[in-house]
């Protein structure tokens, strides 16, 4: 721990300063009355095209991609560059349909994607199985921020033998960042976000001209990769693609960015934000930080060329590959800088949590707790019951990190992304058509998470060892296709949601069952702000409740 | 919905159909082309054709998305 006293310094400093800004953001473009829902939970639906910047990104881009994702190129080189075109399809997809979600929720005040559903369908059980998905594939991906930061602090060494020294850092981390989201709701991470990305700016910008000029140029990096590469003995692996893991690569970046913008935390970024235009010019500037991340994705390969080893896992015999960017950044930065990237890192790990502990609570309140548990709760409880559920979502989160293996929670964040892609039918096909029935789309989503658990049980992890959930690349000769190519599950999965759908819809309209009732207009789609027919008096309670 | 709507009350160009919208396609689809950018050569800087090209298709997502909203948007 005596090497790194100036690192933990700096972290420590910094780390304490967000937390200040934290709490003083409940202040900040402070509302009348912040017992409301859209205020804590959605700042006021006032954001303009800065913040929604700071914010969307800073949601977007989690600590878990920073220390994951170069892990990844380390482990397995360019199929972990999927990241890059993943996150140039998706703003293109955000500005065609993400635009709609935001008109529809303006204008009728919805707070979670399940809200839509709901009153586009006219069923309450669809949207509940919407809320579901979206809080279960939330809750992991929380904890995965824990790791991020978990990776920073065994690096800097503040991480003792048994259960409690090793975690106690985390605990206060995450205690402190509970108490300011209840207190000032979205607007903490908003504020902290600015702060977070100027420091990942300055240190990727910092990493990609300094160390390939320590190391040689950017050539020998890529040179010394491939010569890693070369001599194993993994055929999937290489600084290009090979004829097996194409496939994988394409539907992984399509089924990835179709699930990032279902995920129920980008879904809230954005209807933060307080115009049409706000997101259309969002889609145009948010794409810098896909630069960013691909930049910082190859950092993956500058640590293979100056040799980084990563640290011990938890399991005796394993290694945490995700140690990978902080040691590099470690080895290579004088001890002030590689604080101040530490603290980058950790402090990218607070917005994003933050962020998706309000989406999920939102999700409970509004869903569960208003549908089923309290149908007259007024705007105020609302408010109330979703500042406590963000605290029981975090407290589940440093649950799963405290007391289960990482490891559960990384395969839990996999299983995240397929099935938030199951959601796709009713959410995004939703905003464009009606045509499906409500039983239809519970049949699809059933069939898809059936199929995809399915899948994911057969995937091993050569690796590890392990014979269940060893990834997202299944084998198309599990299906009797005689090939050794592999695609990714929750691009099948959700094709064959879809097939269900249809087929079931045609069924029930041919036997006349009765569906659901559409709350929503075609007009709906392309409300903006000032639109004349939005009463600005009115709650978005009991615009919802009128229909 | 129940509440009746009158017709001044909502701004008559309530779609946001545009033929430039199709322009959009583009940043969608060449990512997923492989065969095009997964080669070694030639290299840019030291860094592989598959790696710049990437590179290059985020400017095409940023040129594209930015035509399409000064075309489509309202004045």
């Amino acid at each position: 721990m005596g090497d790194h006293v100036t690192e933990i310094i700096i972290f420590t400093f910094l780390f304490l300063l967000v937390s200040g800004m934290g709490f003083v953001a409940a202040r900040w473009r402070a509302p009348k009355d912040m017992a409301h829902l859209d205020e804590w939970g959605l700042g006021g639906r006032s954001f303009g095209a800065w913040i929604t910047w700071f914010l969307v990104g800073g949601d977007l881009y989690t600590a878990y991609t920073f220390v994951a994702v170069p892990a990844l190129i380390f482990g397995a080189g360019a199929a972990g560059f999927f990241a890059v075109p993943y996150t140039v399809i998706i703003y293109p997809m955000f500005f065609l349909i993400l635009i709609r979600l935001w008109s529809v929720s303006h204008r009728h005040g919805f707070v979670t994607p399940a809200d839509f559903v709901r009153t586009r369908f006219g069923s309450p059980t669809l949207a509940l199985l919407i809320a579901i998905t979206g809080i279960v594939a939330t809750m992991p991906y929380i904890a995965l921020q824990l790791v991020g930061i978990e990776a920073v602090l065994k690096t800097m060494g503040v991480t003792g033998d048994s259960t409690l020294a090793r975690h106690a850092p985390i605990i206060i981390a995450f205690a402190i960042l509970a108490a300011y989201t209840y207190q000032s709701g979205l607007r903490a991470p908003a504020l902290i976000a600015f702060v977070k990305d100027i420091l990942i700016y300055l240190v990727i910008i910092v990493a990609v001209i300094y160390l390939p000029a320590k190391l040689g140029g950017w050539g020998s990096i890529f040179d010394s990769a491939k010569a890693k590469f070369d001599a194993s003995t993994n055929p999937g692996d290489g600084i290009l693609l090979n004829a097996n893991n194409q496939l994988q690569y394409i539907t992984l970046a399509l089924g990835s960015a179709m699930a990032l913008f279902l995920y129920p935390h980008s879904v809230t970024g954005v209807l933060a934000s307080k115009n049409r235009n706000v997101i259309k010019r969002n889609m145009s500037a948010l794409p810098a930080y896909s630069f960013l991340l691909g930049l910082l994705a190859l950092l993956g390969y500058v640590a293979i060329a100056s040799g980084v080893k990563p640290l011990p896992g938890a399991k005796p015999g394993s290694l945490d590959s995700n140690t990978v960017v902080p040691l590099l950044f470690d080895i290579q930065f004088p001890s002030w800088f590689a604080g101040i990237a530490f603290a980058a890192i950790g402090i990218g790990a607070l917005v994003p949590a933050a962020i998706m502990s309000i989406a999920a609570a939102n999700l409970f309140t509004r869903n569960i707790y208003k549908e089923y548990l309290r149908k007259d709760a007024t705007p105020a409880q609302e408010a109330s019951v979703s500042k406590i559920a963000s605290l029981v979502v975090k407290v589940g989160a440093v649950a799963f990190i405290v007391f289960l293996d990482p490891q559960f929670s990384i395969d839990l964040q996999l299983i995240g992304g397929v099935i938030i892609l199951q959601t796709a039918p009713s959410v995004a096909l939703g905003l464009y058509t009606r045509w499906f029935h409500r039983g239809g789309l519970i049949a699809g989503w059933a069939a898809g998470m059936a199929l995809a658990f399915w899948m994911l049980w057969q995937i091993p992890n050569a690796a590890t060892g392990r014979a269940h959930f060893g990834g997202s690349a299944f084998l198309l000769s599990e299906f009797g296709f005689d090939t050794k190519k592999t695609i990714y599950v929750g691009f099948v999965a959700v094709l064959v949601n879809l097939l269900v759908a249809v087929i079931v819809t045609l069924l029930l309209r041919a036997l006349k069952t009765p569906d659901g009732v559409d709350g929503t207009t075609p007009d709906d789609f392309f409300a903006d702000e000032g639109d004349p027919r939005i009463d600005k008096s009115a709650t978005p309670v009991q615009t919802v409740s009128s229909t | 919905m129940a509440e009746p709507e009158s017709p001044e009350a909502v701004p008559a160009a309530r779609h946001d159909r545009s033929p430039w919208n199709w322009l959009l396609l583009l940043p969608i689809v060449l990512p997923l082309l492989t065969p095009l950018f997964n080669h070694d050569s030639p290299r840019l800087w030291g860094f592989p054709a598959f790696y710049w090209v990437q590179f290059l298709f985020i400017l095409v997502g940023v040129a594209t998305t930015t035509v399409v909203y000064q075309m489509t948007k309202k004045r």
